[in-house]
């Protein structure tokens, strides 16, 4: 049993500071959804009010359609996942587990056995009589992930539980959790600083900065369409040129800047006369003259392996990065040269400045 | 031990050592075997030390078994310690929890100031102070008098008294070992407890005082140490009803004169101590290290 998650126009003051103001969306039932943005954003303050820890200073917040002010976190149909997974480490590991279903009265061998079930759900199958100590930090991290599910919650909050994990163990707990997300059906909140989990997870992101929201879309509209500033550069790399809208020509505006002019998708809310970037993932930046040629001068090439990255300087002082294929390795230009870029109109997105 | 000897040569660690041993001799080994040996041997006229009746036995011990009186208030103060230390986790473990959990680092400071401070101030004076207080025309039997909760004052001073006193005098060392142990516990266990719908009471049933039990055996058992060996809360604050086995050893030592028999008497308190901190540490499951940190 899955719940939709409807935040209508919550605000989180602490004393004088605004740590989230004015934020609205929805979370559709079943659905694994990513809240997004560097740390102070105000994405865990987000969380807490969605679980219960805090109450919205502004707006409501509504699970399954229910308004939930008023109800603490023992009254919500959300299960949370901490950040430091709070594992209880004096009790054995199927207690854990079982500890929601203590608190609801369920007699012992009845938990007993549903904590066995969920041990073969995570396959740990035989390790409820250890203790949490016991474990390695991918056992724990399922461990903690078993007692959430054990309460049957409409909506799993998750607190950036993967962020203290090893690279190639939360690689494989990224693929772990979105297919558990997917068995149970449950709805995931899922909070990260960390762009390529959020991209490689969510159905939607949410993307936050400062306690406001920027965006909340798709992780391809994410990358292909971010819709604010912050969004271009805090999702995946970028290339940031800057100039001054001269045409609008219906989905397309072009940019006078001091390398001439460039042309690039518009974003709603361009106009001409307005001050504007461009934005060109380094993916899109391939080298040699084309229909937006950029002057650059090469710094570093680092080879990593499937690409290489091109690191150097724009002839207007900004900074590039281009990402050249393997198997086009020869068209890169050497460091310490100048060398010429160019961009297909299509993979630029040309943004208002704010 | 080798750690010393690698800091500081052979020659100062040597120095330290033997000056701790003989620390230890002379202030805690020697005074207890005197005391011993006290205990043991009839109270002679100084004329008789040494002669044929000065023998060793266990007479001393056997006044105390079989005298009535006293071995009720030797029970009585042994379980009265007991409920000292009961009432004083009842009072310190919310005050405890409070502080190293929900208050902020400015109440934190306010709340650990209100403590201490009074601490600052001689045991003595501070039990005199609850003495004014409870007397039979004191301020408390006012106040109460005053709101008409009661008609007549009260006689505070006695078992209650004694209670109050010793309870008061003793929060600090219950308060800050439970203190430092729930301050050491994850607030987020505490938010995972609640967030999987465990009540306040499984909360801490559950989660906080296993934590804390290391804190909660040390408070308990220097309270009970503490209570059971005080001296001023029982002779201030008491009647003659509440008498406190401390009391009866003095007056052996300083009105009877008769220091063998305040030493067997003294030991039995001691020894019976003991026996209940290391039995308390072993249903708690605490070791004495953990209790010495």
């Amino acid at each position: 049993m899955s719940h939709s998650v409807e935040l209508d126009g919550i605000g989180m003051t602490f004393g004088t500071t605004r740590a989230v103001s004015d934020v609205s969306f929805t979370v559709q039932a079943g659905e694994f959804f990513s809240i997004l943005g560097p740390s102070g954003c105000g994405k865990t303050t987000i969380l807490r009010m969605v679980a219960g820890f805090l109450e919205p200073t502004e707006g409501r917040v509504l699970i399954g359609g229910r308004d939930m002010r008023g109800l603490g976190p023992n009254q919500r149909p959300t299960a949370m996942i901490f950040q430091s997974l709070a594992l209880f480490p004096l009790m054995p590991v199927w207690e854990n587990i079982a500890f929601g279903l203590e608190a609801r009265g369920m007699g012992k061998a009845e938990r007993r056995k549903r904590a066995d079930e969920l041990l073969r759900l995570i396959a740990l199958e035989g390790y409820g009589d250890r203790m949490p100590g016991e474990l390695s930090g991918g056992q724990r991290q399922r461990v903690a992930i078993a007692r959430a599910l054990a309460v049957e919650p409409g909506v799993l909050l998750l607190d950036e539980p993967l962020s203290a994990l090893d690279l190639k163990l939360r690689q494989h707990m990224r693929a772990e959790l979105r297919a558990l997300q997917k068995r149970t059906g449950v709805t995931f909140i899922y909070i990260t600083h960390d762009q390529s989990e959020a991209l490689a997870m969510s159905d939607r992101v949410a993307v936050m900065s400062a306690g406001l929201l920027q965006q909340v879309a798709t992780p391809r509209e994410l990358y292909d369409n971010p819709a604010t500033p912050f969004v271009a550069r805090f999702v995946g790399e970028t290339n940031a040129i800057t100039g001054r809208v001269s045409a609008v020509d219906g989905a397309m505006a072009t940019v006078e800047t001091q390398m001439g002019a460039l042309q690039g998708r518009a974003r709603h809310g361009v106009a001409p006369g307005q001050a504007a970037t461009v934005y060109i993932r380094p993916e899109a930046l391939i080298p040699g003259a084309g229909a937006n040629t950029l002057p650059a001068t090469v710094e570093r090439v680092d080879f990593e392996g499937a690409f290489a990255l091109v690191h150097g300087r724009f002839a207007d002082g900004a900074a590039l990065a281009a990402s050249v294929p393997s198997t086009r390795l020869a068209d890169a230009p050497a460091p310490g040269t100048d060398a010429r870029f160019s961009f297909a109109p299509d993979h630029a997105v040309v943004l208002a400045d704010a | 031990m080798r750690d010393l000897y690698g800091r500081f040569g052979g020659g100062l660690a040597t120095i330290f050592l033997s000056l701790v041993l003989v620390w230890l001799a002379a202030m805690v080994l020697a005074p207890n075997l005197m005391m011993i040996d006290y205990a043991l041997r009839p109270n002679l006229p100084p004329a008789q030390i040494g002669g044929p009746q000065d023998v060793r036995s266990l007479d001393n011990f056997l006044y105390l078994a079989n005298e009535g009186v006293h071995r009720a208030i030797f029970l009585k103060t042994i379980w009265a310690s007991a409920l000292v230390a009961a009432l004083t986790l009842v009072v310190c473990y919310p005050i405890a929890f409070w502080m190293a959990q929900r208050a902020t680092p400015g109440q934190l400071a306010v709340a650990l100031m209100l403590v201490i401070i009074p601490f600052f101030i001689n045991e003595v004076l501070r039990t005199l102070a609850w003495f004014i207080l409870l007397a039979y025309r004191g301020p408390l039997n006012a106040v109460l008098q005053g709101i008409e909760l009661i008609d007549t004052p009260i006689r505070w001073q006695g078992n209650g008294g004694v209670l109050a006193g010793m309870v008061y005098a003793y929060i600090l060392f219950m308060l800050l070992p439970i203190y430092n142990a729930i301050e050491s516990l994850d607030k987020s266990q505490v938010e995972a407890a609640r967030d999987l719908g465990a009540s306040t009471v499984r909360i801490h049933r559950r989660v906080v005082i296993p934590h804390a039990k290391a804190g909660i055996a040390t408070g308990c058992v220097f309270t009970f140490m503490l209570a059971a060996g005080s001296y001023v809360a029982p002779a201030l604050l008491g009647s003659p009803g509440s008498r406190w086995f401390t009391e009866i050893i003095y007056n052996w030592f300083f009105e009877g004169g008769d220091w063998n028999r305040g030493a067997a008497y003294a030991l039995t308190l001691l020894v019976l101590c003991l026996a209940v901190v290391l039995a308390t540490l072993r249903i708690a499951r605490v070791n004495l290290t953990d209790v010495a940190k």
